[in-house]
């Protein structure tokens, strides 16, 4: 048995990564043909975990209800919008679920038009709003550091805005100039160090060295 | 009555006198597209009635949309990979030519493996397989992906030839400032003499691009926010002010 629980997805794991590496440098039809096959079944293994993942999300909304802990009529109100919205998916404008999804018309396109995209708007626009609070507390120009970030900040802030053409013309391009090469640079050395990182977590995923995938319990 | 639940009310009031008003007066048509006006619109000023404070409104709106955004996601995982990589290519299995979607059986019983989590722990044990499965092929596959993309793709063009022209001072520029950056972010060395040096540089291209982004990040979001203002005044209200 613990040889199922335990060996069995670390030689899982160990095969498809090796597999995963040499799709990419052997240069055949068929290898290219088995890369797209199995970036398909990844693709269709990680739909089964977001359905677990919207599962565990409505299953806490479930137990505040149940519990009818505090707030648990907007627990409630999760389950409206979850069933309207999943119902409504299901008609399909008439088509039922075993066809292409029709997506240019029907209630469902009407709920995502009226509700969903409004709401995400209105969530990420009001992030403005935060940012520019905790710029306020805490933008300080107390070190030659958080000097340049500050000057940094408001010269790209200026340039993207037409008052910034207004002041000079130099101001879009300082501001262009400061996205397009310091900026770069910068994040191109976190890129590289942060891609270093990844291709090293991989191969100690690949090795059997990394295994917290598997959960803890018992072995 | 405390303040919370008179602003509550007069929110309320104000919000159905407004729209009684638009409807009647045929600003707002009486079909779906103004029922669909007039909702989003309620969202809308009930999120951001979070910026008086944490409110039922808030926690209202809040609320629909995880449950709206969660159905919309399993609708999206159906429509555009269950059905299309699985049902549809799996019910067709009677016919020769569709012999090959027969492998299709081996993601899907990985899938279902994936759920075992939520059973006893007598057969969750099998949702390791599916883990294993999928992080072992993810890794594998990121790693030539990665090293192609985002090592190779990204060091090649920072050693280009340096000219003597704006074109080759910036590229200088992005030389020193990804050399830096990187001995910044490498600790096995202590950051001393020339090490501590262009340690001191990297901090400031880091600096300037961390005030960049979030110039940037803070312009993006206000043109949400004006979106959304001009969704208000113009479609809503419907103002006839050449604002938006």
């Amino acid at each position: 048995m613990l040889f199922l629980r335990r060996t069995l997805p670390l030689i899982i794991a160990f095969v498809m990564g090796m597999i995963g590496i040499l799709v990419f440098y052997i240069p055949h039809s068929g290898a290219q043909a088995l890369e797209q096959e199995l970036t398909k079944w990844d693709r269709i293994v990680a739909a089964f975990a977001m359905v677990l993942g919207i599962y565990s999300l409505m299953r806490l909304h479930w137990g505040r209800v149940r519990r009818q802990q505090a707030g648990w009529a907007y627990s409630f109100l999760v389950f409206v919008g979850f069933t309207v919205m999943f119902v409504l998916a299901i008609y399909n404008d008439g088509q039922g679920p075993l066809s292409p999804q029709v997506i240019d018309s029907g209630p469902f396109v009407w709920m995502f038009d009226n509700v969903q995209v409004p709401a995400d708007a209105t969530m990420f626009s009001i992030l403005a709003f935060f940012i520019a609070s905790a710029a306020y507390r805490t933008f300080r120009a107390r070190t030659p550091e958080a000097a340049i970030l500050l000057v940094s900040a408001i010269i790209v802030m200026i340039g993207r805005v037409p008052i910034g053409a207004l002041i000079s013309d130099w101001v879009p391009w300082l501001s262009q100039w400061l996205m397009a090469v310091p900026n770069l640079a910068a994040k191109r050395g976190i890129l590289l160090g942060v891609s270093l990182g990844a291709v090293a977590t991989a191969l100690r995923i690949i090795f059997g060295i990394e295994r917290s995938y598997l959960g803890g319990g018992e072995e | 009555m405390s303040r919370d639940q008179i602003f509550f009310i007069v929110f309320l009031f104000i919000f159905a006198t407004i729209n009684i008003y638009l409807f009647g007066s045929g600003s707002l048509s009486a079909d779906w597209s103004g029922l669909g006006t007039f909702i989003a619109a309620g969202i809308t000023l009930s999120l951001y009635s979070f910026l008086y404070k944490d409110n039922p409104l808030f926690k209202f709106a809040e609320n629909l949309y995880v449950g709206v955004a969660a159905a919309y996601t399993i609708t999206q995982v159906w429509y555009n990979v269950l059905w299309v990589d699985v049902v549809d290519p799996l019910s067709e299995l009677g016919s020769d030519e569709s012999l090959g979607n027969l492998w299709l059986i081996v993601p899907t019983l990985l899938g279902f493996f994936m759920l075992t989590q939520l059973s006893s722990a007598k057969f969750s044990w099998l949702s390791r397989i599916a883990f294993a499965f999928v992080v072992g092929l993810g890794a594998g596959l990121a790693i030539p992906r990665t090293i192609a993309a985002n090592l190779l793709a990204q060091i090649q063009p920072t050693m280009g030839p340096i000219t003597a022209d704006l074109a080759g001072f910036n590229l200088f520029i992005i030389l020193v400032g990804v050399v830096t950056v990187l001995v910044y972010f490498f600790y096995s060395v202590e950051h001393t003499g020339p090490v501590g040096v262009a340690s001191k540089i990297g901090i400031w291209f880091l600096m300037i691009s961390f005030g960049a982004s979030f110039g940037y990040t803070i312009m993006a979001r206000l043109s949400l926010l004006i979106g959304r203002v001009g969704f208000l005044l113009e479609d809503w209200l419907v103002l006839p002010l050449p604002l938006f």
